[in-house]
């Protein structure tokens, strides 16, 4: 669990040699060498950096994450094709969340699209699925006239996230950031380097930014180590996976493989919202429609651990008499709320807020409780 | 690390400390280092039977869980509650947080358990793969 070699075929970031020299404790992550932590002795730790992230200003580098870039004229047609949200809505440099689906309404993978020019946008993807979207998007869009290009590998990525965020980044940038809105891009001089796209977008529920610079290692070392001398008036800390778990979870913000899977509809997932059924036709939309007139039949829902233990995923979820009726997506201490939380499938009539619901945990039901989610909301920014 | 010399330990990093016929065990400072932050002790019931090598109870960290092994062979006469509102205290000092106190049906058992040299030796060998 400790510094170990890692096996000849994992990948790794530009970074990770710097992970490695401040003494992370490292992980595969879906074929990644990634950093899950880092070291108590440097104010480090799960904890301490999901803390930061929530109170000033946490890092981490997400280079493992895929970038697919369309470009042409009809590159919103193409990504109207392929994504349930809808695109035509972005103005350019404005972003949002959406999904892959697959014919049956069920997820290829989650995605932030972005209108970077007129007819150029940007999906951000996850690791684990770099390979597969990129061959989804590139064989679903032949017939529209636009390129598709895997940049995944062109890129190093850093968030930036917390209420200190845009501070922290500001020392560094030319742009104005005061002018970009959530979930709007821009571009700007950044630590010397020109024209770097700059999101404010991320995965923590925090605000925040995610940066996209040069791959090569030593450009990637020094933009990482500028951040990190530019944030030590706000207390920054660099932060694994492990935190980066820790708060998407606190958010409600779904994983591949955990909440939204090939095997899980948008309905039971509970993202609605992203779904713009009024548009005329996307990928999925057919079953999608069939889905809701038969009814949607299990509903992800946020438990909150009523008596000590701690549901963690793949536990099963009991009624109170101990029948079977779901499971945990995702669970796990929650700590800024200090409570053991998680999310779950269960059947409708047991997804009604403060239904009585237990976790099996080494062989025991524990109670836990149906909550409203997201467990963690950021405070609104006063004037 | 220099480990304590007055106790023994387990190559699944649990100390425990004999006096008499009665015991104290905890987990090493390797250990706790391993899982980062404590979150949670599951610790045995007072009055319950154990098995050297057989599990006590669990340790769990933010991301995982850990069982915990008994060192020796006995029975257990007293729990640390304090572990259950405070876990973190053995984050804070893992030799000086005990879990459990236990009788020892086999005293002479703990012979084969590893000296505070012995298990320096072992930590640096698994820290070093």
């Amino acid at each position: 669990m400790s510094s170990v070699e890692a096996t000849p075929t994992i990948r790794k970031t530009a970074l990770n040699a710097v992970h490695r020299q401040m003494g992370a404790k490292m992980v595969e992550f879906n074929g990644w060498d990634m950093p899950v932590e880092y070291p108590a002795a440097i104010g480090c730790g799960i904890i301490n950096e999901h803390m930061a992230v929530r109170t000033g200003v946490g890092i981490f580098d997400v280079s493992h994450m895929g970038d697919i870039r369309l470009d042409g004229p009809q590159a919103l047609a193409a990504v109207q094709h392929i994504s349930m949200n809808d695109a035509s809505k972005l103005a350019v440099r404005q972003a949002q969340y959406s999904a892959l689906l697959y014919p049956q309404g069920t997820f290829v993978d989650d995605v932030i699209v972005h209108r970077l020019g007129e007819d150029e946008y940007l999906l951000v993807i996850n690791a684990g699925t770099r390979e597969k979207d990129f061959n989804w998007v590139r064989d679903n869009t032949r017939r529209f006239d636009c390129t598709v290009e895997n940049l995944s590998d062109d890129y190093t990525q850093i968030a930036i996230q917390g209420p200190k965020a845009v501070n922290l980044l500001q020392k560094l940038t030319d742009a104005d950031l005061s002018k970009v809105k959530f979930y709007w891009v821009t571009r700007g001089t950044l630590c010397g380097l020109s024209n770097i796209l700059m999101g404010r977008t991320g995965y923590t529920a925090e605000d925040g930014f995610e940066i996209y610079v040069p791959a090569d290692e030593a450009t990637s070392a020094r933009v990482w180590n500028e951040i990190l001398v530019a944030g030590k008036e706000f207390g920054v800390v660099p932060c694994g996976l492990g935190a980066r778990n820790t708060l998407r979870l606190e958010g409600r913000l779904p994983l591949y493989g955990h909440e939204i899977s090939d095997t899980i509809n948008v309905w039971e997932a509970g993202l609605d919202r992203f779904c713009k059924m009024e548009k005329p036709d996307f990928i999925g939309r057919t079953a999608l429609e069939q889905a809701k007139s038969a009814g949607v039949q299990r509903s992800l829902v946020g438990l909150e651990m009523t008596e000590r233990g701690i549901a963690r995923d793949g536990y099963k979820v009991q009624d109170e008499s101990g029948r079977e009726i779901g499971y945990v997506t995702s669970g796990s201490p929650s700590p800024f709320l200090k409570k053991n939380i998680a999310l779950a499938y269960v059947p409708g009539e047991h997804s009604a807020i403060g239904t009585k619901v237990r976790v099996e945990i080494r062989g025991q039901g524990v109670g836990a409780m149906v909550v409203p989610t997201p467990f963690y909301k950021r405070p609104k920014k006063s004037a | 690390m220099p480990y304590p010399t007055d106790r023994k330990y387990t190559k699944e990093h649990e100390w425990i400390q004999v006096n008499g016929n009665t015991a104290t065990v905890g987990i090493t400072d390797y250990a706790q280092q391993s899982l980062g932050d404590i979150v949670f002790v599951e610790a045995p019931k007072v009055g319950a039977e154990l098995s050297a090598g057989n599990t006590f109870g669990t340790v769990e960290s933010v991301k995982a869980v850990s069982d915990l092994f008994a060192p020796a062979t006995g029975t257990v006469t007293e729990v640390n509650a304090d572990l259950a509102t405070s876990p973190e205290k053995v984050n804070q000092d893992a030799h000086g947080s005990w879990m459990m106190k236990m009788t020892l049906k086999n005293p002479k058992e703990l012979d084969g358990l590893l000296s505070a040299a012995d298990y320096e030796k072992f930590v640096a060998e698994e820290a070093g793969h």
